[in-house]
């Protein structure tokens, strides 16, 4: 992709390719939010991805349906809770979230239990939906 | 008293609960930390799993490790005890030998 | 960068974010805003406060975009417009607000 950002954080065409392209980006979290870094490393490049203005959406399934658990309380294990930061996703003009329902299920989750209104997609439709990205980032 | 055993990994990620579950002996100890709470949790398929095991061994889980998941008391399997920080030590110290499943 | 409030060293980064968030005041505040040559008037104070209450609502500090348009909801599209919040701080509203905010930098500023 012959494509840049410039220091205003604006995508600027730099070669043939079509100017100012929308890409669909997902990003897929399948960890628990404290057992790895995998769960807050994904928020971070979702929160620097929104400066450039394409098109997220963001996946939970596996253990990371648990990301989206609310009442996370943090101050027993000495590790910041992260988890009202997805709640500032929807400023960051980040609408796009998706839940597995055999991952939900499964954890004996619905949800009423996750901090922010998100879609519940069967596995099928997940994965037809992923199938549709330009670019997929697995964390 | 014989084994404590730690586990800290989610039951639907790797099969160390299955595993220490199949070995652990009769009368010892498991404790639950970390991800390995969410084996702890009801209205899942390990919950059978948990309810069998309990039958020859002592189950429980860290409280702060539930609290910082978002899981609340009143969803941990009946039967499996939640223990604190101090509650921990204590185990430690009431067992001949502690083994962590990593 | 040392910043001394009342005679006590207070611990910064190198570019002079505060170590520790739970050391801020009013006056690290201003203190801060001497090192920059600043001062702080009640609209730099507004921006200072709201960006104190985002983060101790969602835990992170809003990229200027979101800043920008967030103010613009709560005191206004005079306010809500980078201009304005560049001639408050003319380092870059999130940069140096959330500096003086006593908040780490803002994900995503580089």
């Amino acid at each position: 992709m012959s494509e840049a950002i410039n220091d205003v954080g604006e995508s600027v065409e730099t070669g043939e390719s079509a100017a100012g392209k929308v890409k669909k980006f997902m990003f897929i979290n399948r960890k628990s939010p404290y057992g790895t870094i995998y769960a807050l490393e994904s928020l971070e490049v979702v929160l620097i991805s929104a400066a450039f203005d394409q098109d997220v959406s963001l996946a939970f399934f596996d253990d990371g349906v648990y990301q989206l658990v609310k009442g996370q309380k943090t101050q027993g294990i000495g590790i910041k809770n992260h988890s009202p930061t997805y709640r500032a996703l929807d400023g960051y003009d980040i609408e796009k979230l998706y839940v597995e329902k055999e991952s939900m299920e499964l954890r004996g989750l619905t949800t009423e239990d996750l901090l922010v209104p998100v879609q519940q997609l069967s596995r099928g439709e997940l994965s037809k939906l992923i199938d549709t990205q330009d670019v997929v980032l697995s964390f | 008293m014989p084994m404590l055993h730690t586990v800290n990994k989610s039951p639907f990620y790797t099969y160390t609960l299955e595993s220490c579950l199949d070995r652990a002996r009769e009368g010892s100890a498991v404790l639950l930390i970390e991800d390995g709470v969410y084996s702890a949790m009801r209205g899942t398929p390990i919950e059978r799993r948990m309810v069998e095991a309990m039958k020859k061994l002592a189950i429980y889980v860290l409280g702060p490790d539930l609290e910082a998941r978002g899981m609340t008391y009143d969803r941990v399997v009946s039967g499996v005890k939640v223990v604190d920080y101090g509650g921990f030590v204590d185990l430690a110290a009431q067992h001949n030998n502690v083994q962590s499943w990593l | 960068m040392a910043l001394v409030v009342n005679g006590q060293a207070i611990e910064t980064d190198e570019e002079g974010y505060l170590a520790n968030r739970s050391d801020w005041t009013e006056q690290v505040a201003t203190e801060m805003a001497k090192i920059d040559n600043a001062s702080l008037e009640p609209n730099h104070w507004e921006v200072i406060n709201f960006l104190r209450e985002y983060y101790e609502e969602y835990q992170i500090a809003p990229a200027v975009r979101v800043l920008t348009k967030a103010i613009g909801k709560k005191l206004g599209p005079d306010k809500g417009n980078s201009k304005y919040l560049y001639e408050l701080f003319p380092y870059g509203p999130a940069k140096q607000a959330c500096k003086y905010a006593g908040l780490p930098k803002p994900t995503g500023c580089v």
